[in-house]
């Protein structure tokens, strides 16, 4: 191996341009995609940044919300007002750290999330301010709201029992705390204590019975797990229809958008659960609701009144209730056909800030329950 | 070249080999090559110019970009210092001991299944001919476009009670037999399963255009000694691939580390969905902090160790002349194991959940298509473009100052500038958000005070503050290409440039790049499908009515339409899809070229 004798700087940088003799015609370094890129940095990032029109009237939303509905029906307001609505949509825990961090510089207008937990944390975190508004003091009922209208519900979410129609007679199962007697030992699926829905029906679990007799439910729970905690609100309806649990605990609208599945598959698994209003004897079925709260430092904040004024509309109502199967905080929308073969219920009343109080008791619950 | 006096004390650090005699093991002659080479090397490391102790600009440069990167991290860690919390206390009492054995079971079966695959693939298709080698060439790099929370919604899509696998099965077993697959998947095993699949191209990448660099003359060498061609792979290949190795599983395992999706989904509580867990569900940032600071102190001595296992080692070829391998020609069953063993990862890291998302795109596309998807990727493509060449600069100023001027401190800064790859994206997000909305505010009162009006957040929520979380998040995927790729550019044709007259600027321009062409490349480009997978960072940073590939696919998946997600899942699937062929072909042409000397 005589190569480590030549081993030495001339002969190996000379031996290099005896290598590439194509480098000395092609220009030392190609520069073509690096120009390229550079221009790129320099034309397009500016477009992107500042292609703002600042006398266009708009309203800023941070949305969890992202269904189509939501987008179809911030169309029609800016059709009907003149308003654009500029979204970003991401969780809401994300939106809430984003809007501490902007503090009174916050683009933000109004804040929507899927849960009354999250605005009470909002609220508490002094990231909304109260709205005086007859329209919305009048359509959205008491319990929906925020005692001091710092939020307000725009739909009614359920937590309820879907069973395998096969398996299960719905009269054995009639409450929450049901799931954690002995006789549906490795029968029950559920997903995991990180989800919102979970924690903010541990907390209402927590207000109803106290924070020890909660704890021994999530025990219960827990042994009757079919298998460990997985997936999402859909996954736990499929693997009820599917024969891995025989009842699950889940939000109905889920099982509404089964029902209404484009694909015949999605239909027939819908159709082997049933669903259950859970505790119709006692304090009702866990709600929550998908809400909006106008941020302290709103720059547009009359545009924000209206924006959520016109979502407690008659149509926008409808639209909501329509497409995703939530029940509508409005009195007097029809309900979606499926809603309707589900027949009334009662609901808990429960004040909703409640949810978002005993949220960490909550967690720290399913932490202590092994829930995980 | 000016002979520098060397025997100083400092000088010793520099010029670390001892003249001890030839080891005579057995085969006689490599001992008595590799001594004459180890004294070369030490001749030629007393000659290396010694490091100066005055700051010079690139010295100064790349401290203050690192400062810049790390600026956002050192925001959210700061906290750690303060009380424990009653929350703290609370998740150390109750769940840290899960996360801890979830988290460290997840990197070493990840690691070691990346290793398995990437390696022997790489080797494979380095070293030997078989059916199908070209081809497979470029589809073991494939994967490497999926999201893993992708592959995770459609692994458990495929395996699910409506799926197609339990469909076959059922024709011949009970329902109730076939029906715990998707739940047997949906757990910690799985969760390795699915990161292994999309995570071994970075090895396999790094190590095979290793394995192709080398020169055919060592490995030809080593047989001609009468070493097998596993021996040879095992003793010779595998230790001068070593830098490269290791890089890519460093990049793998943090990778893995900060992995949220997939395994949220999948109900692993790793540490990752521990800080989330402590952040948002009990709206506790201090713990979350902590959390943070535990796994950024786990991955700093990965870090270190990573290099501290390259030690003194060089691991250029030492040769002037450089002859490519020629590829072994494999015969019947072993040659169509070889096509088997390299066709695997391709199917199921690729191929099965492509054909899964094109399946739900036939069934939504008449009504999900629109102009708009335009739009989505265009802004994805731009994000990706302009991250990845900004990544890929700052890494080579990075680079090239330590081998300027090698001091302690440099050291520290480069090694310190790969942390936030470690860092969950969200996490990264809300640090960057500091200094953006601190410079914003000092903007606004010098606004205020010239005109009185008042301007809202100029660079938070902007395309800029995206882009530059973006280089804080995936620096390191550059960096720890750009660095082994260094390392095989030998000191002395530096040297010889700067001799010559050139100072370092035209050096790097006129000697460095032009070798490292295809490692740059191949740095940038793993930026790119990185930021076009990226996730929760986008999400949070994003400015109004801006959405990418990434963002519309995860909503769509979030709100449980996963057909309608498949579209802009597929479509960052196949814009990842594109530069990496490209970049496999000018890896390949490796073959061919020379190396670096």
């Amino acid at each position: 191996m005589p190569d480590n004798l030549h081993d030495s700087p001339v002969s190996s940088s000379g031996s290099k341009v005896g290598h590439r003799p194509s480098r000395n015609d092609a220009g030392p370094f190609r520069r073509g995609p690096f120009i390229l890129a550079m221009a790129l940095l320099f034309a397009v990032v500016p477009l992107l940044a500042g292609c703002e029109d600042e006398s266009e009237p708009v309203v800023n939303v941070y949305s969890h919300r992202h269904y189509d509905t939501d987008e179809a029906l911030f169309q029609q307001f800016t059709a009907e007002t003149g308003i654009r609505v500029r979204v970003v949509s991401a969780s809401a825990d994300e939106l809430i750290a984003r809007l501490e961090r902007e503090g009174a510089a916050s683009p933000a207008d109004v804040l929507i999330t899927v849960d009354a937990g999250r605005l009470h944390r909002a609220r508490t975190r002094g990231l909304l301010q109260p709205v005086e508004s007859e329209v919305l003091q009048e359509v959205v009922p008491e319990h929906l709201r925020d005692p001091e209208n710092f939020w307000f519900g725009l739909t009614q979410r359920i937590r309820v029992l879907a069973y395998a129609r096969e398996r299960v007679d719905p009269e054995e199962i009639q409450s929450y705390e049901a799931l954690a007697d002995g006789e549906w030992e490795g029968r029950v699926v559920a997903r995991t204590s990180e989800n919102i829905y979970n924690i903010s029906h541990m907390a209402s679990m927590v207000a109803a019975l106290g924070q020890e007799a909660a704890e021994e439910w999530a025990r219960g729970v827990v042994a009757n797990f079919a298998r460990p905690p997985q997936g999402n609100d859909t996954d736990q309806i499929r693997d009820v229809a599917s024969g891995i649990g025989d009842v699950a605990l889940v939000n109905s609208y889920y099982v509404g958008r089964l029902l209404n599945a484009d694909d015949a598959a999605s239909r027939e698994l819908g159709e082997r659960v049933g669903i259950i209003f859970p505790n119709q004897e006692d304090r009702g079925a866990h709600v929550n609701v998908s809400g909006i709260g106008v941020t302290a430092h709103a720059p547009n904040r009359d545009h924000a009144v209206r924006l959520i004024e016109f979502l407690v509309s008659e149509e926008a109502q409808r639209a909501f209730a329509e497409a995703n199967f939530e029940y509508p905080v409005r009195e007097g929308i029809d309900w979606a056909p499926t809603l309707r073969s589900w027949g009334t219920f009662r609901a808990d009343d429960l004040e909703l800030n409640r949810l978002g109080e005993l949220n960490n008791e909550a967690v720290r619950i399913f932490d202590r329950a092994g829930w995980r | 070249m000016a002979v520098t006096p060397p025997p100083e004390p400092d000088a010793a650090r520099w010029s670390p080999v001892p003249p001890h005699p030839p080891t005579n093991s057995g085969s006689g002659r490599p001992g008595a090559q590799g001594w004459i080479r180890r004294r070369l090397s030490g001749l030629r490391d007393q000659y290396r110019p010694r490091p100066r102790v005055t700051l010079t600009g690139w010295t100064v440069a790349t401290l203050i970009v690192v400062a810049l990167v790390l600026l956002p991290i050192a925001a959210v860690t700061l906290g750690i210092f303060g009380e424990s919390s009653d929350t703290w206390r609370h998740l150390a009492s109750t769940v840290l001991a899960d996360y801890l054995g979830n988290s460290a079971i997840l990197v070493l079966g990840v690691g070691a299944l990346t290793l398995l695959i990437g390696v022997g693939t790489a080797w494979l298709v380095a070293t030997c001919e078989f059916p199908g080698r070209r081809l497979l060439e470029t589809g073991l790099i494939l994967p490497l476009a999926m999201p893993t929370y992708i592959m995770a919604y459609t692994y458990a899509e495929i395996l699910s009670h409506t799926g197609p696998v339990q469909g076959a099965l059922q024709l011949v077993l009970d329902p109730s037999v076939t029906a715990g697959l998707r739940t047997g998947l949906m757990s910690l095993t799985g969760a390795t399963f699915i990161l292994a699949l999309v995570l071994y191209p970075y090895v396999y990448l790094i190590t095979r255009a290793s394995f192709l660099k080398q020169s055919g003359g060592i490995l030809e060498t080593s047989r001609i000694l009468g070493k097998s061609g596993w021996s040879s792979f095992f003793k010779v290949a595998l230790p001068m691939a070593r830098p490269a190795l290791v890089a890519g599983v460093t990049l793998v395992l943090m990778e893995v580390l900060n992995e949220y999706g997939a395994v949220k989904y999948f109900g692993v509580s790793t540490f990752t969905t521990g800080i989330f867990r402590a952040w948002f569900s009990l709206g506790d940032t201090p713990s979350a902090i902590r959390l943070s600071a535990c796994l950024l102190a786990f991955v700093f001595v990965l870090i270190l160790g990573e290099r501290a296992q390259r030690g003194r080692a060089r691991f250029d070829h030492g040769s002037s002349r450089f002859r490519p391998v020629v590829p072994f020609q494999l015969q019947g069953w072993r040659a169509w194991l070889a096509t088997g063993a390299c066709a695997i990862p391709v199917l199921f890291g690729f191929l099965v959940p492509v054909l899964q998302l094109v399946s739900w795109v036939i069934g939504v596309a008449p009504r999900a298509l629109d102009a708009r998807f335009l739009t989505l990727a265009m802004n994805s493509f731009g994000l990706a473009m302009v991250a990845g060449f900004l990544a890929v600069v700052i890494a080579l100023l990075i680079v090239y100052s330590v081998r300027l001027s090698p001091t302690p401190l440099l050291h520290l800064a480069s090694r310190a500038s790969s942390l936030g790859y470690s860092v969950p994206g969200a996490v990264i997000a809300v640090g960057v958000m500091v200094p953006f909305i601190w410079i914003d505010r000092q903007v606004a009162g010098v606004v205020q005070s010239l005109t009185g009006g008042s301007v809202g957040l100029i660079l938070t929520g902007t395309v800029a503050a995206l882009v530059f979380a973006y280089v804080v998040r995936f620096l390191a995927v550059a960096l720890n290409p750009v660095d082994s790729g260094f390392e095989r550019i030998c000191g002395n044709l530096d040297e010889t440039s700067r001799s010559l007259g050139s100072p370092p600027l035209r050096t790097l321009f006129k000697v460095d790049v032009p070798l490292l062409k295809g490692t740059l490349l191949s740095a940038g480009l793993l930026v790119f499908v990185d930021v076009l997978k990226e996730l929760p960072l986008t999400l949070i940073l994003r400015p109004f009515d801006f959405d990418t590939l990434a963002t519309r696919a995860f909503q769509l998946a979030m709100d449980e339409q996963v057909a309608e997600s498949a579209l802009p899942a597929l479509l960052i699937v196949l814009v990842g899809t594109l530069p990496v062929i490209l970049l496999n072909r000018l890896i390949g042409r490796q073959r061919t070229k020379g190396s670096y000397g």
